[in-house]
């Protein structure tokens, strides 16, 4: 079979790219690997986008300019960033609502808990979920060609021009042709082989938060063809979630949300980090990394009664203790080295004024870590435990791309027609660190120049 | 009661505190209706507010489709299916007589013909028996037909009889489920939060899918047909009480004797209530039919169906009745009619009418607690 443009891969960045390139004449074949139930890839488990806004616009309050949008991105990525791609995606957010909305996407305002981005993202109404499946709806509608449970196993590059792509669907092979090709499916966190050849042993604790298909099999071919590859195989978004969830697509339930409430210590009931460095939503994308490099990738987060009720309610319950003694035991920690660490830790905190909605005067003194805010005693019983693993939500090793979303070679021209788009080439954009609505914003901006240049490039 | 369904309560209970928890941490649904927004402001959820969450559910599944843990997902979660298995659980528990409780779990629709076949069986017996002529005979609208098959007083004295049992048994259910959700009775009657909720049942708000899209039903695709055959049934079937209510003003009032000429207040008012519960009921049979297996509950079929199955047989022998009445069959239709609605009056408060009167509590215990402070959770 043949078609003007081919897209692999079936979560947001390939269905922006296939709306846009739909819209533009073209005929459009989607293949997702998922099966229909589990379609989306990683962005079924997102909730909103990082939309960059200079007047308050339907459900985003006051003024999110570009230069603060870019300077929230520098921050996080200690300039690991292309500043002309980045800049590219920020303006792009400020525009692509009404092209959502016209595909049946649903904005509402920020949900309960999540406040403090109300000024900065627009949540869909729903969810990731709901938003790919108005896209697959509307993909439908326009004449999108779709199959599911279709997996990516070759593509053949000539010298940088893309000539057909070998699937496998229900056991048969077919290969299908195309004038352009769209490259939108994932990074490689659910490989845990790949993981472990990054990380190493650490990798065998790792959690995947999102879709068990982003497997990297695509980029693992495009890079071995000759793609150039931007981004370090350990880079990640990365965060603590708890040490019960699933394996794979635990999703956003997941989370911890108690850390910077009480303390954190690892399999020797010793502190690591800083728990009150800044708001937790600023630090959560840290937290990742920091139990990823404590013995046996396991922490524990640690808080008394005081606590209880102040955090979004994570799936888990804690575990639940009269003393410290018996929490530890529960936690298979030493009993007498989680009491030691609390009492250096309640003996180093000064009096102050909790207020856990700003950076307030509860610090340390005299221990290291520190901690620098929200620093109370526990010792108020029952105290709480909950179990810690690095949960990575998705990878940025990736392609290069230029400003049309052209896919690079390793002699840096650009493909003719292999475009990239979503977390494939999300690296480029972002080399480490997370803001919350980054990925959706990378993979929507992308996504839809992805499908237009590939459009136009079909036209010729 | 047996012990069975006490354990099918509690196992029930159990499931949906278990979905109400990952709810509770994910909460991408808030924005869909009033359950979530509710569900947020606890941590943990007792048996009450299963019955009350449960009950402010429409059951629209807008959440379902949105709903990252669905099956497959090892979560298995499918919160609009719990909380309709739970609300059957609701009417089961709080109905009055307690025994007749579990008439929710018989099949509504055989307990519905039965007793309707049953009245206008006994209407034609007696008939028969006292005057077999009268029944058979046709009259003209002036010769006052009806009370001629059957007398007024006869017919007034079993309406009066069955429409004092059924609001003696809403008033005893909700008497019993008001406090359980732990509120004081004074607090229903709020003017206020009481329009609020009665606004949102007029406009049925909820089944708009949170978006103005229209709601999930009978599959993912957004429409409006939900809400809109049911708002040919619910005020279809207000129009046949205020078509009954004119014609007792006329007849106790001025002495105005039915049967009332086509162009009168209750005969019209009556005719678009009839075509009302026509069209409504048959719709939401229609694509009830058609409803995604994720979210049907075969254990509500027959309380469901039964219940629209008498609506429809309200309207279409009412119609008949109407337009044959000056024909022979007249008698029979008369004792038809008679023994469907009264059928349906009795199985109202054992069959799906009462979700009106739990949702509605439901409502304006939503728009109560909406006012209150929110508990101190995840503080921005």
């Amino acid at each position: 079979m043949s078609y003007d443009i081919l897209v692999l891969g079936g979560g947001n960045a390939a269905l922006c790219a296939a709306l846009m390139a739909r819209e533009a004449g073209a005929t459009v074949r989607l293949v997702e690997w998922a099966p229909e139930h589990s379609r989306g890839g990683n962005s079924r488990h997102t909730r909103n986008i990082r939309s960059m806004h200079d007047a308050p616009a339907d459900v985003l309050t006051d003024v999110y300019s570009e230069d603060e949008y870019w300077q929230d991105l520098l921050k996080v990525t200690g300039g690991q960033t292309d500043e002309k791609l980045a800049r590219m995606a920020i303006r792009h957010t400020a525009g692509c609502r009404p092209w959502m909305s016209k595909h049946g996407v649903r904005f509402q305002p920020a949900l309960g808990g999540t406040l403090h981005v109300s000024r900065t993202n627009a949540f869909f109404l729903g969810g990731g979920k709901a938003l790919m499946n108005a896209y697959y709806r509307s993909a439908q509608a326009l004449g999108v060609e779709v199959t599911y449970d279709t997996e990516v196993v070759d593509l053949e590059l000539e010298g940088g021009t893309f000539r057909s792509a070998t699937v496998i669907r229900n056991g048969a092979e077919e290969k299908i042709h195309a004038k352009a090709v769209v490259v939108a499916c994932g990074g490689f966190e659910s490989n845990l082989e790949w993981l472990r050849e990054a990380w190493g042993p650490p990798a065998e604790n790792f959690i995947v938060r999102g879709t068990p298909y982003n497997t990297g099999r695509v980029l693992k071919a495009l890079i071995a063809k000759g793609a150039k590859s931007i981004g370090d195989p350990t880079q990640g978004h990365c965060v603590a979630i708890d040490a019960r969830s699933p394996k794979f697509d635990g999703g956003i339930v997941t989370r911890v949300d108690c850390v910077s409430l009480g303390i954190v210590v690892n399999k020797h009931a010793e502190r690591f980090y800083d728990e009150g460095e800044d708001f937790w939503p600023k630090r959560y994308a840290i937290w990742g990394r920091l139990v990823a490099q404590q013995p046996d990738q396991i922490a524990y987060s640690i808080i008394d009664v005081k606590s209880m009720g102040k955090f979004m309610p994570p799936v888990f319950p804690p575990l639940k203790a009269g003393s410290l003694a018996e929490l530890a035991t529960m936690l298979t920690l030493d009993p007498a080295a989680l009491e030691a660490t609390v009492r250096r830790f309640n003996d180093a905190v000064r009096p102050g004024t909790f207020d856990h909605t700003v950076f307030d005067d509860c610090v340390t003194e005299g221990i290291a870590p520190p901690k620098t805010h929200w620093a109370r005693k526990i010792d108020t019983p029952p105290f709480y435990g909950y179990p810690l693993r690095p949960g990575i939500t998705f990878t940025y090793l990736g392609v290069k791309i230029d400003e049309r979303a052209r896919m690079i070679m390793a002699d840096d021209k650009p493909c003719a027609n292999v475009f990239a788009a979503g977390e494939i080439m999300a690296g480029n954009v972002l080399g480490k660190g997370y803001i919350a609505g980054i990925g959706m914003a990378i993979g929507t901006a992308f996504g839809r120049i992805a499908g237009e240049e590939a459009a136009r490039h079909v036209r010729g | 009661m047996s012990a069975g369904n006490g354990t099918r309560l509690e196992e029930l209970v159990a499931e949906a505190q278990r979905v109400l928890a990952i709810c509770n941490a994910c909460r991408y649904c808030e924005g869909y209706c009033a359950t979530f927004p509710a569900l947020e402001r606890r941590l943990e959820f007792t048996e009450s507010d299963v019955h009350y969450l449960a009950n402010l559910c429409h059951n629209c599944g807008a959440c379902l489709y949105a709903c990252q843990y669905a099956p497959p997902h090892e979560f298995q979660l499918n919160f609009p299916r719990v909380l309709a298995q739970v609300r059957q659980q609701t009417y089961r528990k709080y109905a009055w007589p307690q025994a007749l409780g579990a008439l929710y779990e018989r099949n509504g629709l055989v307990v519905g013909l039965a007793t309707a076949a049953s009245i206008a069986f006994l209407f034609i017996f007696t008939s028969l028996v006292s005057d077999p002529a009268r029944l058979f005979q046709a009259y003209s609208d002036a010769q006052g037909s009806f009370y001629a098959v059957i007398p007024h007083n006869v017919m007034a004295g079993f309406f009066t009889g069955v429409s004092l049992f059924v609001m003696l048994a809403f008033v005893m259910g909700f008497i019993r489920f008001w406090p359980d959700l732990g509120e004081e009775p004074g607090e229903f009657v709020k003017p206020r939060t009481f329009a609020e909720a009665l606004h949102d049942v007029f406009t049925l708000k909820y089944l708009d899918g949170g978006s103005g899209d229209g709601c999930t039903y009978p599959d993912a695709q957004p429409s409006y047909a939900r809400r809109t055959f049911h708002h040919f049934t619910f005020y279809g079937f207000m129009l046949c009480l205020a078509a009954t209510s004119v014609a007792t003003v006329y007849h106790y009032g001025f002495g105005w004797k039915a049967p009332y000429a086509l162009i009168s207040v209750p005969v019209l008012l009556g005719l678009a209530g009839g075509v009302g519960l026509l069209v409504g009921p048959a719709g939401l049979l229609w694509i009830k039919s058609r409803r995604d297996p994720l979210l049907a509950d075969p254990r509500q079929d027959g309380m469901d169906v039964g219940f629209l199955v008498l609506l429809l047989l309200v309207s279409a022998t009412g119609l008949a009745l109407l337009f044959l009445r000056e024909t022979r069959a007249m008698g029979v239709l008369l004792a038809v009619h008679l023994g469907v609605v009264l059928a349906l009056f009795l199985t109202l408060p054992y069959g799906k009418f009462v979700h009106a009167l739990y949702r509605f509590a439901a409502l304006v215990r939503f728009h109560l607690e909406r006012r209150r402070p929110r508990p101190g959770i995840a503080p921005e």
